[in-house]
């Protein structure tokens, strides 16, 4: 386990170093620079260049933003007069964290009991709500569903505030808005999942010792029907990581998000590349952690892999 | 005439009651294409401490017969359409599903033919077995702990400390047989069902498994019934045998009777196909020409009449009954029946004995 574990997380390592170095090269590879939107003396830009760097050669550029990522720092804004990226990420970061956090907590334990609610009642009533409200939240976009609970519950019927970030009740439109794909994506897998391994010869060994339903459900089908399922929990953190820009906007939330798309408008290079950073970042650990979880779920994974290693 | 065999034919062979009867089942499953009625009125009976054996081919109802008996069937698409099932002197088709559960395990225990998919693969073996235990007796973890690991020994698997820890994948087949054994011994059922418990292990395996099966039955003076359509591991573990076909029975009776006096043609086709070492000659296997019939349209006449060399015209007219012809030894043939007028003269011979 521990082999699996050091060789999982050398990996994540090596995709660090790809994204930024790819990010590095599309971001200069953009035309234009943080200063063209700006009037300013030829003087004044050569001064600015200077002070952050711009002026030396692309790869002394590339060593320099290595050296500091690897002691921890982003650089500072150059937007943001005088603010330095991780000062904005701290700052900014902890509501994006609590939003997604909820809306993660709400899609994946209500996205997971419906998938196997809808497949213990396969074919009845139960089921297909459960499908329409999965393909719903699979093929509507955050943004329409967010606009469509701000007019009908928040404008129309007055039930929760329409936007910003002050009481838990403010927390409930923008978390369901930003959770409900994950929720329907989760709701299907789990389903299909269950449908399998409920088929499964060892669930008919489990009836034929005499457990009760409840007992088969828990014990013998959803922990085999959850492993698949766990896998793609890291792609739906993405989903809602990125997900987040767009209703922290809507919502009028001051998270991490707005300042991430803002900056590649501005071309401010430093936040582009601290905010992405620091993104994937959170992105790789995730699928770290859950690499790990899963081979903690499953023994054949975790004795096979340190085996074979 | 008819009357009167037929009234023979049903009667029971002895007076001790049998353990379990399965008296005119009938199983349809319901598919897109249509019913497909896959036992048409299956009925034979064990008696306490014996061995029977279900043989016949792929598709002929042996499985199903024994997955009612569990009431295992998936509904739907299966219904158990007709019949009944009677265990210790209960109709086991009329419990509910409640009561059906203190029978599942605790008194009837279940063997299934492939090992390596029957195992739960996130559970340990020790916790699998331990949860049937917990879940018919009286004990807490640690001594149904105790027990498990105690069962696990019984089925000859080495270490069983340790073993009962480990995950069905660091199992080999066999060993994985076994202990689905174990587990299915673990109340000490009255009756286990073994369906074809060997298929899927290599010989040497399969041999070992039967051996181990053997032994238990004599020890724990078991009731056993066994599925399989392998006649090597009939010969060896049965006292009775029940031939069925196309989801009918056409034979029943003891071990021996089937061996060297079967009766029906299907029967003998069917030992005749067996590979076997004393032959001199080297002839090609044989094999019964034809195929079972579309259980969708069953025939209205004998279902194997049209693989049958002795066909006669009533056997695509109408369906043998099943009929007494020695103690406890019966078949569902016409040429046996006394309209025939060399039935006696059929019967005498040992209707179609086995060639040496």
């Amino acid at each position: 386990m521990g082999r699996y574990i050091l060789k999982r997380f050398v990996f994540m390592l090596v995709s660090m170093w790809v994204i930024v170095t790819a990010c590095f090269i599309l971001m200069n590879a953009v035309p234009g620079s943080p200063f063209t939107t700006a009037k300013m003396t030829p003087l004044v830009r050569k001064q600015l260049e200077q002070k952050y760097g711009l002026d030396k050669p692309l790869w002394q550029q590339y060593v320099t933003l290595l050296k500091n990522l690897l002691r921890g720092d982003l650089g500072i804004s150059i937007r943001e007069r005088g603010r330095s990226v991780n000062g904005i990420i701290a700052s900014r970061f902890p509501v994006s964290l609590v939003l997604g956090t909820e809306a993660l907590a709400f899609a994946v334990t209500t996205g997971l009991a419906l998938g196997v609610i809808a497949s213990l009642y396969r074919g009845k009533t139960l089921d297909y709500i459960a499908i329409i409200i999965a393909i719903l939240g699979v093929s509507v976009p955050n943004f329409v569903v967010a606009s469509v609970l701000q007019y009908v519950l928040g404008a129309k019927l007055k039930l929760l505030p329409i936007a910003r970030w002050e009481s838990p009740a403010h927390h409930i439109l923008p978390a369901f808005a930003l959770g409900l794909t994950t929720l329907a994506t989760m709701a299907r897998m789990m389903r299909s999942s269950m449908l399998e391994v409920i088929n499964q010869d060892y669930v008919r060994t489990a009836k034929a010792k005499g457990l009760t339903p409840t007992q088969i459900t828990w014990r013998h089908c959803i922990r085999n029907a959850i492993l698949p399922v766990v896998t793609i929990l890291g792609p739906l953190i993405a989903g809602i990581t990125t997900g987040t820009l767009v209703v922290e906007r809507m919502f009028g939330i001051p998270g991490l998000g707005r300042y991430f798309v803002d900056s590649i408008y501005n071309r401010d290079y430093p936040l582009i590349m601290g905010t992405t950073v620091f993104y994937s970042a959170i992105l790789l650990l995730m699928t770290f952690l859950v690499d790990v979880a899963y081979g903690f779920i499953d023994p054949r994974i975790r004795l096979a892999k340190g085996r074979a290693d | 005439m008819e009357t009167a065999i037929e009234g023979k034919a049903f009667a029971p062979s002895s007076g001790e009651a049998p353990l379990l009867s399965i008296e005119d089942l009938q199983v349809s499953f319901y598919t897109y294409a249509g019913e497909v009625h896959a036992v048409r009125g299956v009925s034979y009976s064990v008696k306490k401490g014996s061995s029977l054996a279900v043989v016949g081919e792929s598709g002929c109802g042996k499985t199903v017969t024994v997955q009612s008996v569990m009431r295992l069937i998936p509904t739907p698409p299966g219904r158990i359409k007709g019949g009944r099932i009677i265990f210790k002197g209960k109709d086991i088709l009329a419990l509910s599903e409640k009561e059906m559960q203190s029978v599942r395990g605790k008194e009837i225990g279940m063997i299934f033919q492939d090992p390596m998919t029957g195992l739960n693969p996130t559970m340990n073996v020790g916790s699998q077995i331990v949860e049937a235990i917990v879940k018919h007796q009286r004990v807490d973890k640690a001594t149904a702990w105790e027990k498990a690991v105690k069962m696990l020994e019984m089925v000859e698997i080495p270490n069983p400390k340790v073993r009962a820890l480990q995950y069905p994948h660091q199992y080999s087949g066999g060993m994985r047989q076994r202990a689905m054994i174990a587990m299915a011994l673990a109340c000490e059922p009255d009756l286990l069902i073994a369906d074809e418990p060997t298929t899927s292990l290599d010989v040497t395996i399969q041999s070992q498994i039967l051996d181990l099966l053997l032994e238990l039955q004599e020890r724990l003076g078991m009731t056993i019934i066994i599925i399989t359509h392998n006649l090597g591991v009939v010969a060896r573990l049965a006292n009775e045998i029940v031939v069925m076909y196309a989801g009918k029975v056409v034979e029943q009776g003891t071990s021996s009777q089937i061996f060297y006096r079967p009766l029906h043609p299907y029967t003998h086709a069917l030992l005749r196909s067996v590979p076997r070492l004393d032959r001199k000659t080297r002839t090609a296997l044989a094999s019964i020409p034809g195929t079972p019939p579309d259980l969708f349209v069953p025939p209205k006449g004998c279902a194997f009449a049209p693989r049958c060399p002795r066909a006669m015209k009533v056997c695509l007219e109408a369906d043998a009954f099943p009929m007494e012809l020695e103690k406890e030894h019966q078949v569902s043939c016409w040429l046996y029946h006394e309209s025939n007028p060399r039935a006696a003269m059929e019967l005498e011979k040992g209707g179609v004995a086995i060639e040496r």
